[in-house]
């Protein structure tokens, strides 16, 4: 049998990971339902007027997708931290960096893309103006693999807690931040129809900068858990 | 502390313990211990529990730090060699390292996908160690000797000189036992090494067996 070349190690892990979440359903459907039932409350809450709703859409859907994600976070590694699959990556023939960016991106087919899907019916349930939708699913498609990226370096910290996912939200939540302003910030100049196109190049590096920053640290901090 | 008699091997020792510690909650459990083991050889590390056996398993796979001390593969530190020492070792540790949700073809294939695959086919590979009627059933429906087994197809499935199992032969069965023994006993005859823990007696005459008493070193 041939020896797996990088390339394919990466998407047969990624495909292992898809796999799993199939049969294993309540992993991708939880989130995606808390960020739908999040969205519905804040009408009940604050009441159907129209014009306010409309005025604080963006900014709800952005707030349910980070919780959505954060949410899903602890699972990336959580199962094969449990069961002695993460040592066995660990001790892969194969670079660990690979690896766990196939299991983040694992993840964001799994959570950012449904919530991506799900958005524009949301969008329109909260009556918001339909020529900020664009800008709004460019902005959670550029974004969510950056809460995957973010994410994944709290989730590789606290796996070896026994109770981390209330640690996690405190590391990980202060992190979201700069992504949250440039959404927003580019949300809000869409509805005034301004280019926006600085803020998106700003996610994108972002992106960029956090896949680079990925590669180089986060294998080590499994390694210490 | 231990002396190495300091005879000339013809070849050069594959696997090199150099004064190694390791220290836990203030705790020694064990401290300059030194050995060099050699292509045949196997290892069986005793001790009661608690005793740092899975510790010392665990810093000779590198997964863990060792407080002191530093461990060579052919005359390299470990940490030095990163993925090409990975690529040597297969590690058989506590938690099996096979998914609840995938069958065991998924489960072996992920194995042979993520390490240095052997010329062995995955069915192939499960009849030796007699599952190959459950290649297609999800491993939560296994029992946990065959689990146990699946773990151990890992060893067969790709290639590795060193093999580090930490209590291998929990909850097999005796036939399994009689099965994975001559198993081992073949890797050694390969020129293999194995280093291992174990509750149970372990009556190997052919072999060059080297017996490590962890809790008779503490003082």
């Amino acid at each position: 049998m041939k020896r797996y070349s990088l390339t394919q190690a990466f998407f047969y892990l990624l495909q292992r990971d898809l796999t799993l979440s199939f049969r294993n359903r309540a992993e991708f459907v939880n989130p995606l339902l808390f960020f739908i039932l999040v969205i519905t409350l804040f009408p009940l809450a604050i009441g159907a007027e129209a014009a306010l709703l409309s005025r604080i859409a963006p900014g709800i859907i952005w707030v349910a997708a980070l919780l959505a994600v954060m949410l899903s976070l602890d699972s990336i590694f959580r199962s094969d931290f449990d069961d002695g699959s993460l040592e066995q990556l660990l001790l892969s023939a194969h670079p660990m960096p690979v690896l766990v960016l196939a299991k983040v991106t694992a993840h964001w087919f799994v959570t950012g893309l449904p919530l991506l899907l799900i958005s524009p019916l949301l969008v329109m349930m909260l009556g918001m103006p339909s020529e900020v939708l664009g800008t709004l699913l460019l902005t959670i498609l550029i974004s969510t693999p950056i809460l995957s990226l973010i994410g994944s370096i709290g989730a590789a910290l606290t796996v070896g807690l026994p109770k981390g996912g209330m640690i996690l939200s405190l590391l990980i939540l202060p992190l979201y931040v700069p992504v949250l302003i440039f959404t927003s910030s580019a949300i809000e100049g869409a509805s005034g129809g301004l280019d926006v196109s600085a803020q998106l190049y700003m996610l994108l590096s972002f992106f960029f900068f956090r896949c680079l920053y990925h590669h180089l640290r986060l294998h080590r901090r499994l390694r210490l858990a | 502390m231990h002396i190495l008699p300091n005879y000339s091997m013809s070849e050069a020792a594959l696997l090199k313990i150099d004064s190694l510690s390791c220290i836990r909650d203030a705790r020694i459990l064990f401290e300059h211990l030194s050995l060099s083991l050699y292509g045949g050889q196997m290892l069986l590390v005793e001790g009661h529990n608690g005793s740092g056996k899975t510790s010392l398993l665990r810093i000779l796979t590198g997964l863990k730090m060792a407080d002191e001390g530093h461990i060579y593969w052919h005359d390299t530190a470990i940490s030095e060699q990163g993925s090409d020492y990975y690529e040597r070792v297969s590690y058989v540790g506590h938690g099996y390292g096979i998914k609840r949700d995938l069958t065991c073809l998924e489960n072996l294939r992920l194995v042979q996908a993520m390490g240095n695959p052997s010329m062995i086919d995955p069915g192939d590979a499960l009849e030796q160690v007699n599952l190959y009627c459950y290649g297609n059933t999800p491993v939560s429906n296994l029992s946990a000797g065959q689990r146990r087994r699946l773990s151990l197809v890992r060893l067969i499935a790709i290639k590795a000189d060193l093999w580090i199992l930490d209590e291998p032969y929990a909850s097999l069965d005796k036939v399994s036992m009689v099965l994975f023994q001559s198993m081992f006993e073949a890797h050694l005859k390969r020129g293999g090494i194995i280093v291992m823990t174990s509750h149970h007696d372990i009556e190997m005459p052919s072999v060059d067996l080297i017996r490590l008493d962890l809790s008779a070193r503490r003082i």
